[in-house]
């Protein structure tokens, strides 16, 4: 009886990829299982929802739960990777009349929210049901047609109701679309350098959507940057963290690097030194929290920092791969993801970092790993490095019960 | 222990830590998000009470007591009704009696800005056939300068009026300034930023030689409530906004004066409270509090002197102590300033960075200029009082109140002396270079 009791709703959970990759699978389907449950247990549904495998899909029986919890279990779903997409369904029994009944109920609410016309799909999986698919798709057509007094437009209809014959019959009139990519973990971890700007949690969400697991790290410059700057990037976090899970943070003191780059090396090096000193910081917490690989917002030629001759330079200094997922992406297509995942109107928050006091005058813009390698010899690299990893703050940011309640759009 | 996002850089002490050194400079972020300061448990010097005050016990009891007990609708007919209207009616009655005005000439808003916006609109749309120029001095609250703002969209012209150097109007060239269709004139009485004392008697002396055609006088007292003498001020204006919070009462809360005979249109329409200028069921809890904050008015004003010395003993510690850091005094001069206000500028410092440093030492203050890496616009008012960009930037304000003790002023210069020099060597002023 696909492992479940009673009538009640389901969420039909597809997943694309991952179907595909043979020998993995199993682990795949039980990771994004794994991940189904906890985005269940985020939106608050955890007690009352049951994730089950069959059939190639992924089913999350949810009747005990309240329209509202279900309405966030399919905001939570949909913002789970490796997700295609997610119906929420009637689940009937192998009885006509249930199917009938279950559908008006569907249709009714679509005509309300605004489709003038429907067709129905269907589909027999189970040959043991005595209709047909096409008998079932003309049948119900008909029955919603004079019921809901309802046109049908098979060629463009504003709703398509389907009917699944399984072991229960599946009926619905909504799909959803999910991230799609793979689930998260599947892909490692990954430490992302995360500014507080538009670029970076973008570059986070792109690899999450890979199955890497992103942990995050920040550098901060107090008192050149505030309270209210690290509480941006710590909002940030709690957006992931609706798409992620919980989201790891560090929170590195970088005040007396900047200061000493400043005193001590080439003024047109400064950015250049100051992204070295971030990466060697970076690789040391990554070393802490288990990560294979940095993530950074890089974009190339956005900025001095990002000519290839910076990326060199700063690449130099690394011994893990920095994976730069927004490399090749223009900063209005980095601006629309940033407004999908929610991060936008956080970023554009005006804390900024008032940290410009050591910003070059004239950053070089080709740099070269010679020139920068010479310039740290007149600096205590180790022991700047080794006071920014003792001083870091760690903490575990969840996201805010009211983001995960968003169903399509996420706003903070 | 869990704050909300607004109490953040509470000072605890750090659990766990057996450090009993000097106070770490930097704050450390832990996982319930509090800025933990080394093992040391620094006491908060709180100099930022021009933003808002720490609320009064007795502010705390009234606020509570309507809530929980005295909670029923003023409109009400029965006795509980009752209760809360003679809650209301008390705190009229003190604002009414701090002022020298009648109550009736009393409306209660949900602070200084809904009252700014209830005078100026209000007033300005109730004159419309008479005129439509408006005068205001370029150094007002922004509540009274976007208030002017939505005004000239709806066909108002505003002018704005030139101050001096110390942020002051020159009441003769006010009165210049009139024009047969001006309708009002919009001047505050303390400058929030720099303590400037308006002439606002001379203003309205001035005006009323004008005769019947006279424009309004408006004043946004929100800052001058019980840190100035306001007598004589009330007398010569038509109408003045005030603030509860300001006066360690609740935020929320505050009120406008309307002169008996002077006609406004209300901004919203509704049940009819407050003479249907300003309806809407009656903040019961917010104006018990501010009753109770104004019966400890005159605790306030019996301050003033010490709250004017204590000021300049923290000025003078600023000049003297702090060797090597340039720094200046903004504003009038200490005599003609507000007791409360103390503006000083560390020319090619960032403001904010100096607000962030002291706030490691258990100091907060505030900045007038607002700062963005990409848009470091200097606050309007430092700007209009001619100050160049590079000392309006390095702005701070520090703001007293009557709780503010001579060991605060002390700690206060400590935290200066302590976190200074050490952006001073970084200042954008004195150039790259030097060290290289």
């Amino acid at each position: 009886m696909d492992g479940a009791a009673r009538p009640g709703a389901t969420m039909l959970v597809r997943y694309g990829e991952i179907g595909l990759k043979g020998a993995n699978r199993k682990a795949f389907e039980g990771a994004l299982k794994r991940r189904l449950e906890e985005a269940a247990a985020r939106a608050g549904a955890a007690g009352v929802t049951r994730v089950r495998l069959a059939h190639g899909r992924i089913y999350v029986d949810c009747e005990e739960a309240d329209e509202d919890t279900r309405e966030r279990l399919l905001a939570a779903l949909t913002r789970t990777f490796g997700v295609v997409s997610v119906s929420p369904a009637q689940r009937v029994p192998l009885e006509w009349p249930a199917v009938v009944e279950a559908a008006e109920a569907l249709g009714r609410r679509a005509r309300l929210a605004g489709a003038r016309t429907f067709k129905v799909e269907a589909r027999r999986a189970n040959k043991s049901f005595p209709k047909t698919s096409p008998e079932i798709a003309r049948e119900l057509g008909a029955a919603l047609a004079k019921r809901l007094d309802w046109p049908v437009d098979v060629q463009r209809p504003d709703a398509v109701v389907t009917v699944e014959v399984r072991e229960w019959i599946y009926v619905f009139a909504e799909t959803r679309p999910g991230p799609g990519g793979l689930p998260l973990g599947t892909g490692g971890r990954g430490m992302l350098l995360l500014s507080g700007g538009i670029d970076s949690p973008v570059a986070g969400w792109l690899l999450a959507k890979r199955g890497l697991e992103p942990v995050a790290v920040h550098f901060h410059s107090p008192p050149y940057t505030g309270e209210k700057a690290l509480e941006k990037v710590r909002d940030l976090c709690r957006v992931l963290a609706a798409w992620c899970g919980p989201v790891e943070l560090f929170t590195v003191p970088f005040t007396e690097v900047s200061q000493q780059i400043y005193e001590r090396a080439p003024d047109p090096l400064g950015t250049v030194l100051m992204r070295r000193f971030m990466v060697r910081i970076a690789e040391r917490l990554a070393d802490r929290a288990g990560a294979q690989a940095l993530v950074t917002g890089e974009s190339l030629g956005q900025v001095a920092s990002q000519t290839i001759e910076s990326i060199a330079a700063i690449a130099d200094v690394a011994t893990r791969p920095i994976l730069r997922p927004l490399v090749g992406l223009d900063k209005a297509e980095i601006v629309e993801l940033a407004r999908r995942i929610g991060t936008y109107e956080i970023s554009v928050r005006p804390f900024p970092d008032c940290c410009s006091v050591f910003v070059p005058r004239r950053p070089a813009t080709r740099p070269k790993v010679e020139d920068c390698r010479r310039a740290e010899e007149r600096l205590d690299v180790a022991a700047l490095v080794e006071a920014a990893v003792a001083g870091a703050a760690h903490e575990r940011l969840e996201a805010w019960p009211a983001f995960s309640a968003r169903s399509s759009r996420t706003d903070p | 222990m869990r704050l909300r996002s607004g109490a953040r850089g509470t000072f605890v002490p750090a659990a766990g830590t057996g450090a009993s050194g000097p106070v770490e400079r930097r704050g450390r972020a832990a996982a319930d998000g509090i800025l933990r300061y080394g093992a040391i448990r620094l006491k908060r010097v709180y100099l930022d009470n021009a933003a808002s005050t720490q609320a009064l016990e007795s502010v705390a009891d009234a606020v509570r007591h309507a809530l929980l007990h005295a909670y029923g609708n003023p409109s009400s007919l029965h006795g509980m009704g009752l209760e809360a209207e003679r809650i209301v009616e008390g705190a009229r009655a003190e604002l009414a009696r701090a002022l020298g005005v009648e109550p009736a000439e009393l409306f209660f808003t949900s602070g200084g800005t809904e009252a700014n916006n209830l005078a100026l609109k209000g007033a300005a749309r109730a004159r419309a056939r008479r005129g439509r120029h408006i005068l205001v001095t370029p150094i007002e609250h922004d509540s009274v300068l976007n208030a002017l703002n939505a005004l000239k969209a709806e066909g108002f012209e505003v002018e704005y009026l030139p101050v001096d150097g110390a942020g002051r109007v020159d009441p003769d060239r006010v009165r210049e300034r009139v024009r047969p269709d001006t309708v009002l004139v919009s001047i505050g009485a303390v400058n929030n930023e720099i303590g400037t004392v308006q002439p606002l008697a001379a203003v309205g002396q001035a005006l009323a030689a004008l005769g019947e055609e006279r424009p309004l006088l408006h004043t946004d007292a929100v800052q001058a409530l019980g840190k100035v003498p306001l007598g004589d001020v009330i007398r010569h204006v038509d109408l003045a906004s005030f603030s509860a919070h300001k006066i360690h009462g609740p935020k929320g809360t505050g009120a406008l004066y309307v002169r008996r005979g002077v006609k406004l249109l209300p901004l919203a329409e509704g049940g009819g409270q407050e003479r249907g200028l300003r309806p809407g069921t009656e903040n019961v809890p917010g104006i018990a509090g501010f009753g109770a904050a104004l019966r400890e008015l005159e605790m306030l004003v019996q301050a003033w002197p010490r709250m004017r010395a204590l000021k300049e003993a923290l000025w003078e510690g600023l000049r003297d102590g702090l060797d090597g850091v340039q720094v200046r005094r903004l504003g009038p001069p200490p005599a003609e300033a507000a007791p409360h206000i103390l503006s000083v500028a560390f020319p090619g410092l960032r403001g904010e960075v100096v607000v962030h440093a002291l706030e490691e030492h258990g100091v907060f203050a505030s900045t007038g200029s607002a700062c963005t890496s990409r848009d470091p616009r200097p606050s309007h008012v430092l700007k209009a009082v001619g100050l160049e960009d590079e000392v309006a930037q390095g702005a701070v304000r520090l703001s007293l109140s009557r709780f503010t003790t001579e060991e605060d002023v002390e700690r206060a210069v400590a935290a200066f002396r302590a976190a200074l020099p050490a952006l001073w060597r970084f200042a954008r002023l004195r150039g790259r270079g030097g060290a290289r």
